[in-house]
């Protein structure tokens, strides 16, 4: 094995990147103080170096993996020469260190992406770009200075690495994770848009139009991130739950909600340029909570599934770069704020404050998140005891905020900016209001098992109730003279991410009343009944796989009729690097349903402990986000972003709309 | 008062009152959901409530576990080194279940002083010991010599 010189070139990309990203902060913040369009233009090649080199520090890391250099610390914690590439690959992003990279490495993309933006003036991008670069400078210095993942291991080469963790040898690894940081990282851009309109003092509307296809994006990756994650713990973990409260679960809830709320209130701001103050401390807030989840997750100070190397030293640098962002920003906030005056009325009923009290339902809803979340730490730290929050608390009250959501959700779309009549809303609402109410209240929630319940009845009435409104939304859209073309993306963004919620919805409200898990003994040739459905374990199996040896159980599961449907093979093996026990799950998937059986323990030698899960709906959970996503993307790629002719509009009304003593070069 | 201001103050009025409300029901909610951890040594002196959900947790003693064999019934002791409970549960165990080891587990305590479990957790990483059991440990002055708490993954680097 050749010790190369890779991850020293790699290190030295990442310092040069850390130049760079200083670059990038600090000439354009001199620029636009002392007014040089020369120090100003210094950040888009800044940012572009910085992309570069970042790049070349993840393509050197990953070349690591892949030729087994196990003279480095990082590869060696994390990969083993048994892996199949693809693995070896993910391993990159596996453990702390190189996540972190990753992070970075997105970061840099997204600031890239912004600096290729077209139509936006030359002092704003700088502005933008310096205040990307100043987070791109404090988290690079974290990941060099706390987190180096080119640390070598010299002169004890280890022969093998310790392998990557069993349960992230799943493809699962090698998309959560970077979608997940797409969406949590993609809110920096946000951020930095919002802090560059607050350094400038040019609070018009024109920021928010900027930066909404950005938060859009950044959503869009952020919920097919959560969703891909929820799956994976599903089949996964073994335990069958698609949500646990788990606190790095919350971790990512607390930005998406407030990204939601955000997304929402950037429209309000853009069409009608109230709330600006409300949209911009949003802007803050979302950011700065995917730090605190960062915070949380990674300086160890929580106790969760996700296990990640944990170290005082990294919490309280993150600590510190948390408490300077959110301490900066708001400064920055207290002192342009009070300057801002809206000259725009509404009336209490109308589209404006129908999103208003979205956005307060999902604030309070992030809140309470997070309060759960920090409770046990600061009783903990007061010395009042060790306890623990538990998801009765989170159901109990995010249950009753999502309906109350979805009823402004039926509301919302259906209103008028500025002013909305009752009389109108009410001929508009009527109809869908009492399809509703029979359908949704009354008759579905006999279907499925013959008897009422009260939760399925509430979360039926809130599926049909945003069902029935979005598509009325949409009918009203239609009725222009393209008729059903005539729709703007944008709108039918709206439709989908709505029907996505609704479909979410109908998933959780169904697999919670519905669903049935069990565990059980299960012994050869002796059948036992789950929801009608009739399990038998036909056989034992004693099996090798290439890294891990296996038991496998054959059962034959017959639907109520007594058919046979399917013979699911769910293994336990042991993964022989490590040491360590998984559990592989067997689905037999529909849907409808999904029937779920997990190997347990062994009891005796015809009989083992078995998890057997019946869930209805549970895909559409899943379904549903990535619907909502689609509806987000289909947002982005509305036409009055894109057309050259909007572009020019925008900037036109832009350059109109500056105060003279700004200086501010339009790009031609 | 202006439209314009009573609109606002409006607007306030909801905002500050919505909040307030969620705050309280938030604080009432946790006050009504947490579950305080106990060491064996507190609930053999009594000091747990009964009948309460609570959690206890140690290390499983080695030899303890008894398995029913008509059902998936379990029974094993957690210490503390100091003072023993048994554990009563019905369901599976995590894969990482071992004796001699650290679990957290979730339940209540029954008129005989036995825990009856709902929930039990061990961690994914083998060297770990929960923060709960360590500090119950520390305080019955029997930490093991050298115990892997945190894996930190730098200790064993050279730094170039």
């Amino acid at each position: 094995m050749d010790v190369l010189f890779l991850p020293e070139f790699g290190q030295f990309a990442l310092i040069l990147a850390l130049a760079m990203a200083c670059v990038q902060a600090f000439l354009p913040l001199i620029g636009s103080f002392t007014r040089q369009p020369l120090w100003l233009a210094y950040a888009q090649p800044a940012a572009w170096a910085q992309f570069t080199l970042l790049l070349i520090s993840f393509i050197l890391l990953s070349l690591s993996f892949l030729l087994d250099d196990f003279s480095l610390a990082y590869t060696a914690a994390n990969s083993n020469s048994a892996l199949p590439w693809f693995y070896k690959l993910s391993a990159v992003w596996g453990a702390h260190e190189g996540s972190l990279l990753l992070w970075l490495l997105i970061l840099a993309g997204w600031t890239f992406a912004v600096s290729l933006s077209r139509g936006l003036p030359v002092e704003v991008l700088a502005r933008v770009l310096s205040v990307l670069g100043f987070v791109s400078v404090g988290m690079l210095l974290f990941v060099i200075f706390t987190s180096n993942p080119f640390n070598r291991l010299l002169p004890n080469i280890p022969m093998d690495g310790a392998d990557l963790n069993p349960l992230l040898q799943d493809p699962g690894l090698i998309f959560h994770p970077p979608l997940l940081y797409m969406g949590y990282v993609g809110f920096a851009v946000t951020f930095a848009f919002a802090l560059a309109a607050l350094w400038s003092g040019q609070l018009d509307s024109a920021w928010a139009r900027w930066s909404r296809p950005w938060t859009t994006s950044a959503w869009a990756f952020l919920t097919v991130g959560i969703a891909l994650g929820s799956w994976w713990a599903y089949y996964e973990l073994g335990w069958g739950g698609w949500w646990f409260w788990d606190p790095v679960e919350n971790a990512s809830l607390m930005p998406w909600l407030t990204g939601t709320a955000l997304m929402h209130s950037l429209a309000i701001t853009e069409k009608r340029g109230v709330f600006k103050s409300w949209t911009l401390l949003l802007a803050i807030f979302t950011f700065s909570l995917s730090l605190v989840g960062f915070f949380l997750v990674r300086s160890g100070v929580l106790n969760s599934v996700h296990a990640f190397a944990n170290d005082p030293e990294r919490g309280f640098f993150l600590l510190i770069l948390l408490a300077v962002t959110v301490g900066v920003s708001l400064l920055v906030y207290a002192i342009r704020v009070p300057n801002l005056k809206a000259r725009v009325s509404y009336s209490l009923l109308s589209k404006d404050v129908l999103l208003l009290a979205n956005n307060l339902v999902l604030v309070i809803a992030a809140l309470m998140v997070l309060l759960g979340t920090l409770y046990p730490l600061i009783l903990d730290a007061l010395g009042s005891g060790k306890i623990s929050v538990g998801p009765p608390y989170f159901n109990a009250l995010f249950v009753p905020l999502m309906l109350l959501l979805g009823v402004f959700m039926g509301l919302g779309p259906l209103s008028d900016w500025k002013q909305m009549r009752w009389q109108k809303l009410k001929k508009k609402i009527w109809l869908a209001a009492a399809v509703t109410l029979v359908l949704g209240f009354v008759v579905l929630p006999w279907v499925y098992d013959g008897e009422w319940h009260l939760y399925v009845a509430l979360g039926l009435t809130l599926v049909l109730w945003i069902f029935t409104t979005s598509f009325r939304d949409l009918w009203e859209a239609s009725q222009t003279k393209q008729g059903w073309k005539g729709i703007s993306r944008s709108r039918l963004g709206m439709f989908f991410g709505h029907i996505g919620a609704a479909l979410i919805v109908l998933g959780v409200t169904m697999v919670s009343n519905y669903g049935e898990e069990r565990d059980l003994r299960m012994q050869i040739d002796q059948p036992v009944v789950v929801k009608g459905y009739e399990f038998t374990l036909k056989k034992l199996i004693h099996r090798e796989g290439a890294n891990y040896i296996a038991d496998r159980a054959v059962v034959e599961v017959r639907n109520p009729s007594g058919k046979l449907i399917n013979t699911l093979m769910p293994e336990k093996r042991l993964y022989t690097v490590r040491g360590m026990p998984m559990t592989q799950v067997a689905i037999e998937w529909g849907f409808l349903k999904d029937i779920y059986v997990a190997m347990g323990e062994e009891l005796s030698a015809d009989a083992w402990a078995m998890r057997v899960h019946y869930k209805p709906f549970v895909r559409w959970l899943w379904l549903g986000a990535l619907i909502a996503a689609l509806g987000g993307v289909l947002a982005i790629t509305d036409r009055r972003y894109s057309s050259k002719k909007a572009q020019e509009q925008l900037t036109a009304m832009n350059a109109a709309t500056t105060p003279p003593s700004a200086i501010n070069s339009v790009e031609s | 008062m202006t439209p314009k201001r009573k609109q606002k103050l409006f607007l306030i009025g909801l905002m500050v009152g919505g909040l307030s409300l969620a705050i309280g029901l938030t604080l009432y909610a946790l006050s009504s959901n947490i579950n305080l951890f106990y060491a064996p040594t507190q609930i053999v002196a009594g000091e747990a409530p009964q009948g309460v959900e609570i959690r206890a947790g140690g290390m499983v003693v080695e030899g303890s576990m008894q398995r029913d064999t008509q059902s998936l019934k379990v029974r094993f002791a957690v210490t503390d080194y100091d003072q023993e409970i048994w554990i009563n549960y019905e369901k599976i165990l995590p894969d990482l279940f071992r004796e001699g080891q650290g679990v957290v587990a979730v339940g209540h305590l029954n008129a005989e002083g036995e825990f009856m479990a709902s929930q039990v957790l061990a961690r994914h990483d083998e060297n770990y010991m929960p923060p709960e059991v360590a500090d119950a440990l520390k305080m019955a002055g029997k930490m093991p010599e050298g115990a892997p708490f945190i894996r930190a993954s730098s200790s064993t680097t050279i730094n170039n």
